[in-house]
């Protein structure tokens, strides 16, 4: 197939590869994302394309490793079509029972099923499974229909069609007007509307532009970039070149980070399928419209995400911001006008334009419109991807689709927007995420990070974490970062040891005043983030933890003792034999005790105490009680005698 | 012809396009404490000490006023309750590192700032990028930068051209608010380079 010289020739290559597929000849997709091959899903699909082929099936049915759907804690994940049944941890023994009973029998193997752990029932179907049943997957969901390596997935699926559109009936004026209309806010930051950085761009002066994709996800435990970068590539370029359209530019960069090879090659390749096909490159479609696209990958320290230093890192210096305080849509990339947009921002573009702006509208709050991928982790049933239409609550996102708190613990706090965003507390449940709405709650959108945490978990600590995090990623260039995060991370470690003074709330105030007030770019402004909302909504913990030099979450090492309640004791040892640090002493029908000064607090004695005992506990702020005394440690069998 | 009109400090100012709110004070003779700024270099933006508060269209703003563009229109407020608490938060965080620098000390009096506020680390230099950015846009050789990142930020010669040229030269020397930089050309030379030539 050579070069499409107009949309119609896109469209009509578009009808011949859908008539060389029948939408009823089985279709397995497995899942070929990060966690799942983790998970084992190279060997799964290895697997089926042996089985398949053994069993001379290879010319009805057809096998793909695809992207990743979302749900990696219960990988690898294969889903068969066209009936869509989904199997969840599937392993290559699996496969020949899968073939056997679902391909060429059309039977449900039930036990690869997703079980419901509440009511024991059964999903078949993907759209079943409660996971997925309350998202609203526009951007994600096609993931799992495509292997990235092959633009004819793209394409069956409608792929290019917007650019066709774009080019062929819009001007880029037109092209511009949509994306304002549709109101998306950028994905990855601040929410900057995406329509007015677009615009700013196009009318600067200067005739020379660029468009760039911030590949870098540099937030720990987010996957939503990387997850459409290696399962969808070509919708992120595609948005690009209509970024390109729209604004004038003629050249393209993806900034992705070193740590992702696979997103690296998979983009490229896009791109050389792209380029061949004619959608890419010079005359585009025959349109007139020339674009190119460059990658670039970063070094991989955090700040390289924020704008003005990824800048400064694409143009080859060291990846540090600019203290300018002309915006780069005008001033960036060398000095020239540089749209900078998210991964999930770009992606959404063709979908805009595709279906209208109105259609995207149509889903979303006031001021936040659209899905939005949250990456759900933590103290969580349900870890993985989700996608969601801006306006759901919190509640609905963890208990609905991440099935609740497991261990029957108690909800504490989701911490949202990387880490500098803020944590939510239990009584803000009912929020609906969007920009604004997390931000008045002390916390920000971010690019969709979201932490569970339970009752375990201490909320000094927890803003001692992500503090550390910041300070070791500041670039280090200004003083209120540097120098503030620095001690707010010496201030907040003394209070959880137990070394907090009074005055230290008030020091560690002033210390984000100034970060929030005086930094030089987004890092520092909002590296105090985590300790504000976590003072704000927990101030008690941090008093107890200064006052009375008690963890409320019994989480704080330096803060809480091992104690062996004696009522409770069977001497059955499991604790002396695991203490590592020798601190345990009993015997067979001796209440055991703990040496306080010998016990390092590693909490081995409370994870291994049979939970029927349950005898290990643990104390904080209050005085360990004194051991049992000797004649008193002998544990007569009540129990026996009775039974 | 193309002047620009505002206010600093209840005074109206007169500035061209693309000077900096640091640059008009200065013209007017109106003082704001730097310490990263030097006239022949490039700006740094780094100490955030010369940060004032701008009230434009009714909004008001804290921007370091050596990069922020003079504007028409615009108030600036060169001191205020805030502007001098964070001037007295950023010398005290200094200060843990630098507490006898001449210029932290005069500061320090200034904005009463105490320099044993937080925990102290002596460790002198400042990061204000001076000699950095003297050595690359004056001298232009280069012979010193800084290394690693964040709070292990250090600056660093580079031993093959400190050990041609540093001697000879010296002119960044005076520049470095706290006296490191000597401190540490005497550490690199005694360990990277010695002998290369003695005063
Ligand atoms: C320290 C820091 C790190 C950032 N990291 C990222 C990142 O990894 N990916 C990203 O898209 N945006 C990141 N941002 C936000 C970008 O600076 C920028 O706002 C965003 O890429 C703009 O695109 P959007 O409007 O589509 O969100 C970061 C910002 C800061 C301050
Ligand atoms: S705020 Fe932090 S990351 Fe940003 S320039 Fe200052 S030191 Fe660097
Ligand atoms: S906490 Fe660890 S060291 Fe202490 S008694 Fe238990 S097992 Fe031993
Ligand atoms: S050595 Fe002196 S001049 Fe150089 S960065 Fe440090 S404080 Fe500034
Ligand atoms: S003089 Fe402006 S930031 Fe240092």
């Amino acid at each position: 197939m050579a070069r499409l010289e107009t949309p119609e020739a896109l469209e009509s290559f578009r009808q011949e590869i859908l008539s060389r597929r029948d939408p009823d000849s089985p279709c397995v997709s497995i899942c070929a994302g990060a966690g799942c091959v983790a998970s084992g899903a190279d060997e799964v699909i290895a697997a089926f394309e042996k089985e398949i082929e053994a069993k001379g099936l290879s010319a009805t049915v057809s096998t793909k490793g695809t992207g990743c759907p979302g749900f990696c804690e219960q990988g690898p994940v294969v889903v068969i079509y066209p009936e869509e049944i989904c199997y969840l941890q599937v392993q290559a023994k699996d496969v020949p029972e899968i073939v056997a009973q679902t391909i060429e029998n059309k039977q449900v193997v039930e036990r690869l099923c997703f079980k419901d752990p509440a009511t024991g029932e059964r999903a078949v179907k993907e759209s079943d499974i409660p996971f997925y049943r309350s998202q609203q997957r526009t951007v994600l969901c096609n993931n799992i229909k495509i292997d990235s390596k092959r633009i004819e997935d793209y394409l069956a699926l409608g792929g290019y069609a917007a650019l066709a559109k774009a080019l062929g009936q819009m001007t880029d004026l037109e092209v511009l007007e949509e994306v304002k209309k549709s109101n998306i806010r950028g994905r990855g930051g601040a929410g900057f509307p995406a329509g007015r950085k677009w615009e700013g761009s196009r009318n600067a002066k200067e005739p020379i532009k660029y468009v760039i994709v911030n590949a870098d996800e540099g937030d720990p435990g987010a996957f939503m970039d990387r997850a459409l970068l290696e399962g969808n590539p070509h919708s992120i370029l595609e948005g690009l070149i209509l970024g390109g359209y729209a604004v004038g530019a003629h050249e393209g960069y993806f900034y992705v980070r070193q740590e992702y090879p696979l997103a690296v090659k998979n983009i490229h390749l896009a791109i050389q399928q792209a380029e061949h096909y004619g959608l890419l490159g010079e005359n585009i479609l025959g349109s007139g419209f020339d674009f190119k696209v460059i990658v670039h990958q970063g070094a991989g320290a955090f700040v390289c995400g924020e704008s003005t230093a990824l800048m400064t890192s694409l143009e080859g210096k060291a990846g540090e911001p600019r203290p300018k305080y002309v915006r780069s849509n005008v001033k960036g990339l060398w000095e020239r006008p540089s749209v900078l947009n998210n991964v999930e921002t770009w992606a959404n573009i063709p979908l805009i334009i595709d279906k209208g702006a109105d259609w995207f509208t149509s889903v979303g709050t006031d001021s936040s419109k659209g899905t939005k991928i949250f990456s759900l982790v933590g103290k969580i049933t349900n870890t993985g991807l989700v996608e969601v239409p801006m306006g759901m609550t919190l509640r609905e996102i963890i208990y609905d689709i991440g099935g609740g708190i497991p261990n029957n613990k108690k909800f504490k706090a989701v911490q949202t927007g990387g880490p500098s965003g803020g944590c939510i507390p239990e009584h803000l449940l009912d929020l609906q995420v969007g920009f604004d709405e997390l931000t008045k709650a002390g916390s920000m959108m971010g690019s969709g990070g979201m932490i569970v945490m339970d009752e375990d978990t201490c909320m000094v600590d927890v803003a001692r974490y992500f503090i550390a995090f910041l300070t070791d990623e500041s670039c280090g260039k200004c003083v209120p970062c540097r120098e503030g995060l620095r001690q707010m991370h010496r201030i907040l470690t003394n209070i959880t040891k137990g070394k907090g003074k009074q005055g230290d709330i008030e020091l560690l105030e002033e210390l984000a005043e100034t970060a929030v007030e005086a930094s030089l770019c987004a890092l520092g402004k909002s590296a105090p983030n985590p300790f504000l909302s976590t003072l704000k909504y927990f101030r008690e913990e941090y008093e107890a933890h200064i006052n009375d030099k008690k963890c409320p979450a019994l989480a704080c090492k330096e803060l809480i003792n091992f104690y062996i309640d004696p009522d409770r004791c069977t001497g059955c040892g499991t604790c002396r034999k695991q203490c590592p640090a020798d601190a345990i002493n009993g015997d067979k029908n001796l209440i055991h005790i703990i040496d306080q000064d010998k016990c390092t607090r590693c909490g081995t004695c409370f994870e291994v105490c049979p939970p029927k005992f349950a005898s290990v506990v643990k104390l904080s702020g209050e005085p360990v009680p004194d051991p049992v005394p000797e004649e008193a440690r002998t544990i007569r069998k009540k129990t026996k005698e009775k039974g | 012809m193309g002047d620009i009109q505002f206010e600093i400090d209840g005074q109206t100012v007169t500035a061209v396009p693309g000077m900096t709110v640091l640059e008009v004070a200065r013209k007017h003779g109106i003082y704001i404490p730097t310490l990263c700024h030097h006239e022949k270099l490039e700006p740094f933006g780094g100490c955030r000490l010369c940060i004032v508060e701008v009230e434009d269209r009714g909004w008001t703003k804290y921007v370091v006023s050596c990069v922020f563009p003079a504007a028409g229109g615009i108030i600036v407020r060169t001191r205020s309750e805030k502007v001098d608490r964070l001037r007295k938060t950023i010398l005290e965080l200094l200060m843990a590192h630098a507490p006898d620098a001449p210029q932290l000390v005069e500061l320090a009096k200034v904005y009463g700032a105490d320099p044993n506020r937080y925990e102290s680390d002596p460790s002198f230099c400042i990061h204000c990028g001076l000699c950095v950015r003297y050595c690359a846009e004056v001298a232009r050789k280069n012979a010193i930068g800084f290394v690693d990142r964040g709070i292990n930020k250090e600056i660093s010669f580079v031993p093959e051209i400190a050990a041609q040229y540093c001697n000879d030269c010296k002119e960044c020397f005076p520049l470095c608010p706290t006296s490191y930089l000597q401190a540490a050309f005497v550490y690199a030379q005694a360990m990277t380079f010695p002998g290369a030539g003695h005063n």
